[in-house]
């Protein structure tokens, strides 16, 4: 309803750290100019493994409508197979870009009118140190390559500060390597 | 110095700054983050207060009760059930003039059960004698909880300072930290002249005669009846108290918005819509929309319920031709508690506009803006003529 605002929209499974992502991001955004931050996640009975969503609304004004996210500009992914779970693709609106945490090559992943961003955090995550599954801190370098709207060296800080006390150092070199090996692909190929 | 934090950190940070002495709570969803913070301020030794755990939240209040009768500045929070379960200490805790505060993040309550967001946990006490605040963002959450202790003591009454269960108390937003020399300032300590002192034994709150009668000393003492007189014209004198410390607040902290309601392109509304909480946040971006579609609609988000303030709410509704209420709260029989409020204190005016009453968000049911603004365009196009002139209208019913 309001032009100013980036709905961006976080799908991950419960206890993969889909909040604390987009809470650094949040945070990051804020540092940078947006005034008008706010997180809501979308609370259900899920429990550990379960689909979870989080809505990241920003802006450079105040927010004032903290209901879900319905309608995306940018969706992020944490685990690609959600993308088999749950109706990801048909509410994002037309130039909207998805970022998926995935093994397969970007071309497997090509929508009408959506941008793709992928990358392997799950094996990034591991050669950065960080055990298997620890993909949340990936996640913001590949959310920070394909959307540009944060850059990657405060979002670098940001992170050491909030895993300051869980490997900061391994979770920071993930999201860089991550932003590194982000792949964009501008598919135009039919859903 | 601003932060993103949730909520429920807000408001535990509010209870430091305010020097709580003593916290006793159950924990439970969605307050339970409130209350984990304050144990660990309190464990980590950043703040220094006694943090009792209980094993109910009957028990927390009664542990308030007991620590505020002897003269310490006592906090507590809950939601949906463990509020209604402490009902009778609510009761209690007016009668007795105790200048408690506690936290109700907002919650539907049982049966069924629900861990989601309404009004109804609170509402339901609104005959308790407690002061009644609903606030609609962080800022407002930790502003108005370090309020609350400062409201509390000047008039010996209560606080409850209420929000929004996830919506509010899950989310995360920036807001700006008050500092402690500031609170120090605006929050002198709790030093009440009486209290519970065991070199001056003394009987409070016995059984207490239908009528007056002599105390030992050979005094007139109240009745009940006049103590509950007392609570009763308090109340209604702490509606002048708490804009005298929202004043002093903002003279200090510089923010703070009207002590009774905050308007939203009211000036010149024909239609104003009323809501409680972060709703009427929410329902600013619908008055943009219909505003663009020409309709001059506004809307007030009342933050302080009990008190009622009559008057100021009167005067901001009575030059509109129609009032849209939209409540996350029955009074089942009847219609939405805070609509039936409002059309009463209206009618004591010679111009009354319609009321129309809208329940919605019932037990976390999402409210999606886009059907705030048909139900406002239909209340403000079709006027008297619509069915929800006389019915109540359900915002995102599935039947």
């Amino acid at each position: 309803m309001r032009e100013d605002i980036i709905n961006i929209a976080w799908h991950g499974r419960g206890g993969q750290g889909a909040i604390t992502a987009a809470k650094i991001v949040a945070k990051t955004s804020f540092q940078t100019g947006y005034t008008g931050v706010v997180m809501v996640p979308t609370f259900g009975t899920e429990r550990r493994g379960a689909p979870v969503m989080t809505s990241l609304k920003i802006s450079k004004k105040k927010i004032y409508d903290l209901s879900p996210i319905e309608n995306p500009d940018i969706a992020v992914v944490l685990d690609h197979l959600l993308l088999n779970e749950i109706n990801i693709v048909e509410g994002l609106k037309h130039g909207a870009i998805l970022v998926i945490n995935t093994p397969k090559p970007s071309n497997d992943y090509s929508y009408n009118g959506i941008r793709v961003a992928t990358a392997d955090i799950t094996a990034i995550a591991r050669e950065a140190g960080l055990p298997y599954g620890m993909v949340n801190s990936g996640i913001i370098g590949a959310f920070a390559k394909a959307s540009s709207l944060i850059g990657i060296e405060t979002i670098s800080d940001v992170i050491r500060e909030e895993f300051k006390e869980i490997r900061p150092e391994e979770n920071a070199r993930s999201a860089l390597l991550t932003y590194e090996r982000t792949i964009i692909n501008y598919g135009d190929k039919k859903m | 110095m601003y932060i993103i934090e949730s909520g429920n950190v807000a408001a535990a940070i509010g209870v430091k700054l305010a020097r709580a002495q003593v916290i006793a709570a159950y924990p439970i969803t969605p307050q339970t983050p409130l209350t984990e913070k304050l144990s660990e301020f309190i464990e980590s030794g950043t703040m220094k207060a006694a943090y009792i755990p209980v094993e109910s939240e009957h028990s927390a209040l009664a542990v308030c009760i007991a620590a505020s009768t002897a003269g310490a500045r006592a906090f507590t929070a809950t939601s949906a059930n463990g509020l209604l379960y402490m009902h009778e200490q609510l009761h209690w805790a007016a009668g007795a003039r105790l200048p408690i505060v506690m936290c109700v993040v907002n919650r539907g309550v049982g049966a069924p059960w629900t861990v989601w967001n309404d009004h109804q946990d609170s509402i339901s006490q609104r005959d308790t004698g407690w002061i009644q605040i609903y606030v609609n963002d962080h800022q407002e959450i930790i502003d108005t909880t370090i309020k609350a202790f400062r409201i509390a003591q000047e008039v010996n009454i209560p606080v409850m300072v209420c929000y929004d269960g996830y919506i509010l108390s899950h989310s995360h937003m920036p807001f700006d930290l008050p500092d402690q020399k500031l609170v120090d300032r605006f929050l002198p300590p709790y030093n009440p002249e009486d209290c519970l002192d065991p070199k001056n034994p003394t009987n409070l709150n016995s059984v207490t005669l239908p009528d007056v009668r002599m105390n030992i000393r050979g005094e007139l003492a109240h009745g009940y009846m006049e103590l509950r007189y007392l609570l009763q014209e308090d109340l209604r004198r702490s509606i002048q108290v708490v804009a005298d410390v929202e004043k002093h607040y903002k003279e200090i902290f510089n923010r703070g918005e009207g002590p009774y309601l905050e308007e939203y392109r009211c000036k010149d509304a024909s239609f104003i819509a009323v809501s409680m909480g972060s709703l009427s946040f929410q329902l600013r971006v619908a008055v943009d929309a219909l505003r663009k579609e020409g309709i001059k609609v506004g809307v007030i988000g009342i933050r302080l319920y009990r008190p009622f303030p009559d008057k100021a709410i009167v005067k901001a509704l009575s030059k509109a031709d129609g009032v849209i209420v939209f409540e996350k709260a029955i009074s089942y029989g009847y219609m939405g508690t805070l609509c039936s409020e409002i059309a009463s204190a209206l009618y004591k005016n010679a111009k009354t506009p319609f009321v129309h009453n809208y329940i919605l968000g019932i037990g976390g049911r999402n409210i999606r803006t886009e059907d705030l603004v048909d139900a406002l365009r239909n209340s403000c196009t079709k006027g008297k003529n619509t069915d929800s002139a006389d019915t109540l209208g359900w915002i995102g019913l599935k039947i």
